[in-house]
């Protein structure tokens, strides 16, 4: 069976969402494996949702806010854009391919648009393959039922 | 009547936060009055298997710092836990991986490779990495097995209260040691479990007494690369501080002296990842909309990771280096 990623769109109220909106009532369609969640504005976007995605279970995070200069709280998507290289900083440093988590602008008209961006995006997170978070399912005691932790100082 | 005991343990730590309850000066004495020190291995001599002989619940109070990254430790604390009524995680060690917890960047493959292997002060020339056993002339010796992954008290076992710190700062400890004497001498009741003790719910920047006017900079600066004005928030500054995304209870003496919070005292409970909240502390200071800057920006803030992870890296969203 071929590999379905989990991704989590959070898309801004007054561009995006309506964009994606707009992608549905004009019958475009798109991957089904994009999960959205409205928020008000891209700036609401705080980095900790993009880590708890992840650590919830998706495989990629697509950030969908107005165009830059378009922004209902004119300066909403300026902080998301400075927010979402440094995002990609702390993933790499927890060993996390920063391309999983992807910043773009689609406007209320945008619907094709939408649909281009989220098709490419899909593919590309399947071709990253599933995210396997370590640490988080574990329990004390695991590595006496096999699992690999904890491990014995190595070289023998 | 018999005194209630104590027992103060640390696993991965450095010692600091034992030296910090003998900060405590002169209240020390109330402590030796009060309890029956059951356990106590950094200021005393004392055996595990002294504990163990104890009966289940029969330490009213233990005070474990340290970190959870060996098997030794994680037999301790699970002893301790099954003896004590109150079981308290005390330091950043403890409740949140603190400096062992970095640890979790890397493996431990790569730790001891440089540890008995590759640093520049190491004479190995048989090669000798420790094993968890080991053979001798006269049978088979062992030791702790040390983990890839770093992990917290409240990770491992059940926890009853948190002090956050690195080291707890001294005031606050004599105010809780005043506190849970208190308790016992006069039946008050407990606070509710997971209490975190001798801090506020507040962030640092609430004690600090430093001028924010919302100013942008357009790059970050290492401490000791300016004269900061005394009076003016380091952020605006350039200078990269963790008190947006810390506790307060420390009565914000670092950055009073011109120095960025580190974030030893840990999250306030209304942020869940330092790092996250230190990204977004970070992205509505930078004075730029465009994206090729906004990256050269980023890229004078010097080691970001070990920067806003520094104390609490096991504890975060995402726990480890996945790699
Ligand atoms: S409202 Fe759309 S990005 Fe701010």
């Amino acid at each position: 069976m071929s590999f379905e990623p989990k991704i989590l769109g959070i898309l801004c109220n007054w561009c995006s969402y309506t964009g994606a909106d707009l992608a549905g009532t004009a019958r475009l369609k798109y991957p089904a494996n994009l999960m959205s969640v409205r928020v008000m504005c891209s700036g609401r976007v705080d980095p900790g949702f993009i880590f708890d995605a992840f650590k919830a279970g998706a495989d990629g995070v697509l950030i969908c806010g107005c165009h830059p200069g378009d922004c209902h709280y004119v300066e909403g998507n300026y902080k998301c854009l400075r927010r979402i290289p440094m995002t990609k900083t702390l993933l790499q440093g927890f060993g996390i391919d920063p391309n999983r988590l992807r910043l773009e602008w689609v406007s209320a008209s945008e619907g094709l648009r939408f649909q281009q961006v989220v098709t490419e995006f899909t593919e590309q997170i399947r071709s990253l393959g599933p995210l396997q978070l370590k640490e988080w399912g574990y329990t004390p005691h695991q590595s006496e039922a096999g699992h690999p932790e904890p491990q014995p100082a190595l070289n023998q | 009547m018999a005194k209630p005991k104590l027992a103060i343990y640390w696993a991965a730590s450095c010692g600091g936060c034992d030296i910090a309850i003998l900060d405590i000066e002169d209240k020390i004495l109330d402590v030796a009055n009060f309890f029956d020190l059951a356990f106590w291995p950094c200021a005393a001599d004392f055996k595990y298997k002294d504990v163990a002989a104890m009966p289940d619940k029969s330490i009213t109070l233990t005070l474990f710092n340290g970190a959870i990254r060996s098997s030794e430790n994680l037999e301790i604390a699970e002893l301790l836990r099954a003896k004590s009524v109150v079981m308290c995680a005390f330091g950043s060690c403890a409740s949140e991986g603190c400096i062992p917890g970095l640890a979790n960047l890397t493996t431990l493959k790569e730790i001891c490779d440089y540890a008995y292997l590759k640093s520049p002060s190491t004479v190995n020339p048989e090669q000798i990495i420790p094993q968890p056993k080991t053979k001798v002339p006269e049978g088979e010796i062992s030791i702790p097995v040390l983990w890839n992954t770093v992990r917290t008290l409240p990770q491992v076992i059940d926890v009853d209260y948190i002090i956050p710190g690195c080291p707890p700062q001294s005031n606050q400890i004599a105010a809780v040691i005043e506190a849970v004497i208190d308790i016992l001498q006069n039946g008050k009741p407990l606070p509710p479990k997971g209490t975190v003790l001798g801090a506020t719910d507040k962030s640092c920047c609430d004690e600090c007494p430093r001028k924010r006017d919302v100013k942008k900079i357009k790059k970050f600066v290492r401490p000791f690369s300016i004269v900061p004005d005394p009076d003016i928030c380091l952020m605006e500054q350039g200078i990269v501080c963790c008190g947006p995304a810390t506790r307060s209870g420390c009565g914000a003496k670092c950055v009073i002296a011109g120095v960025p919070c580190r974030g030893c005292y840990g999250l306030p409970s209304h942020i869940r990842d330092q790092g996250a909240k230190m990204v977004s502390a970070i992205g509505s200071v930078i004075d730029s909309q465009d994206p090729e800057e906004i990256e050269r920006i980023i890229a004078t803030i010097p080691d970001p990771m070990g920067t806003f992870y520094r104390f609490s890296l096991p504890d975060s969203l995402l726990r480890r280096n996945q790699a």
